[in-house]
């Protein structure tokens, strides 16, 4: 169980696939607009992530070496397909909110990444944990930039339709680069930056 | 023809793949090191994505849609894409080994850099004509191609620059590329 909780707890900090690996910044980017995203693309990398850790990891003794890329990318498609189907029976908001950012979680580096470093090579269990570990880990990066950028861009604190109430000043007047795609770049650099400076994670 | 122009000009400067729609950042921060290698990135991508546009607008008007399968687009499209990039990749060194060099390992890198996916379901979504699937994909390429070189320049001098130790390498090329978006914000107003 050690093992487990090992292979979990590293996917928080030590390898966030944001911020310390600089993988899935395209997603990261792109949908951070608002948290009601930033939620919806977490479980869409849940399910895809954890399902091909899944079926990767048993499968792994009868993928031969040369046409493993090939098999992966499929496996992974095939569950994207799935998590689009679902996200637009279930979730049609979502889905029409994170628009073309939901079928190409298929390239997202993260779950290739995860597939080919560690799934392929790992037993089932643990897979699960590194699966669960990446995919909090992204949520974080993905929360806290998106938190950033709803809070200053549009001044208020919606998740989900429950309104949390308005900011004071920021409610009329917003800061709307937040919430444009520059701001996006802004904010990952100065967080990036930040972290560095105050150790929590390396530099260069 | 305007339609085709509009198609073009929004594809390079209004909705940028990089700067606007966030496509294509892992070798926009990877590659953007050095103009040389980003150039022969940025062409190679453009390729990539006009023969992928090409392929995929036949494969959905004349397999998907008559057979009603829409729905399997996004595995169908990864692997056209990823068979693509092996042909180019097997034709370009049999016949042109100083281009094979120049590419190195960008070639097979382009499979999963998600531009090249991006510009064939943005097609779909948009059901663009076989034309405007072509332009569309050369002004998403030749935009990208722009602000890879752009960052590029910028970048080789910011390595001479003395910037805070936090904020090397990474951070200051995030902080650039707000400066490039808020810059390319300009040509919003242009169709």
């Amino acid at each position: 169980m050690g093992k487990f909780a090992k292979e979990f707890a590293k996917g928080l900090i030590l390898s966030n696939p944001v911020f310390v690996l600089a993988l899935g910044l395209c997603p990261t980017l792109a949908i951070s607009t608002s948290i009601d995203n930033a939620l919806g693309m977490t479980l869409a990398v849940l399910i895809v992530l954890l399902g091909s850790n899944i079926i990767i990891a048993s499968i792994r003794r009868y993928v031969p070496d040369i046409t493993r890329i090939p098999i992966f990318i499929v496996i992974i498609a095939t569950l994207v397909t799935v998590v689009n189907l679902i996200f637009h029976a279930y979730l049609p908001d979502t889905y029409e909110s994170l628009g073309i950012f939901l079928p190409l979680v298929v390239v997202n580096c993260i779950i290739l990444g995860r597939a080919e470093a560690f799934a392929s090579k790992s037993p089932v269990l643990h897979s699960i944990a590194d699966a669960l570990g990446i995919t909090i880990g992204f949520m974080l990066a993905l929360l806290m930039i998106s938190f950033i950028r709803q809070i200053l861009g549009t001044g208020n604190l919606s998740v989900f339709g429950f309104d949390f109430g308005t900011l004071p000043v920021l409610g009329e007047h917003p800061i709307v680069a937040f919430v444009l795609p520059y701001g996006a770049f802004l904010v990952i650099g100065l967080l990036m930056a930040l972290f560095r400076r105050t150790g929590v994670m390396k530099g260069e | 023809m305007n339609e085709l122009i509009a198609i073009f000009i929004g594809m390079v400067l209004i909705n940028n793949f990089i700067l606007v729609r966030f496509l294509g950042l892992c070798p926009y921060f990877g590659v953007s090191k050095k103009l040389g290698p980003a150039i022969s990135m940025g062409i190679a991508v453009t390729f990539v994505m006009t023969i992928a546009s090409i392929a995929t607008w036949l494969i959905r008007n004349y397999i998907l849609i008559p057979f009603d399968i829409e729905y399997m687009n996004i595995v169908i499209y990864i692997l056209v894409i990823a068979t693509l990039v092996q042909i180019i990749e097997l034709f370009i060194k049999k016949t042109n080994m100083a281009l094979y060099f120049a590419f190195g390992i960008y070639l097979p890198l382009i499979t999963t850099n998600c531009a090249v996916l991006g510009i064939t379901l943005i097609n779909a979504t948009k059901n663009y004509s076989f034309l405007g699937s072509v332009v569309a994909a050369l002004g998403a390429g030749l935009g990208f191609t722009l602000v890879l070189a752009m960052m590029s320049g910028i970048r080789e001098k910011l390595e001479l620059a003395n910037t805070p130790k936090a904020m090397k390498g990474l951070p200051i090329a995030f902080i650039t590329a707000t400066l490039l978006g808020l810059a390319f914000l300009g040509f919003g107003g242009m169709i």
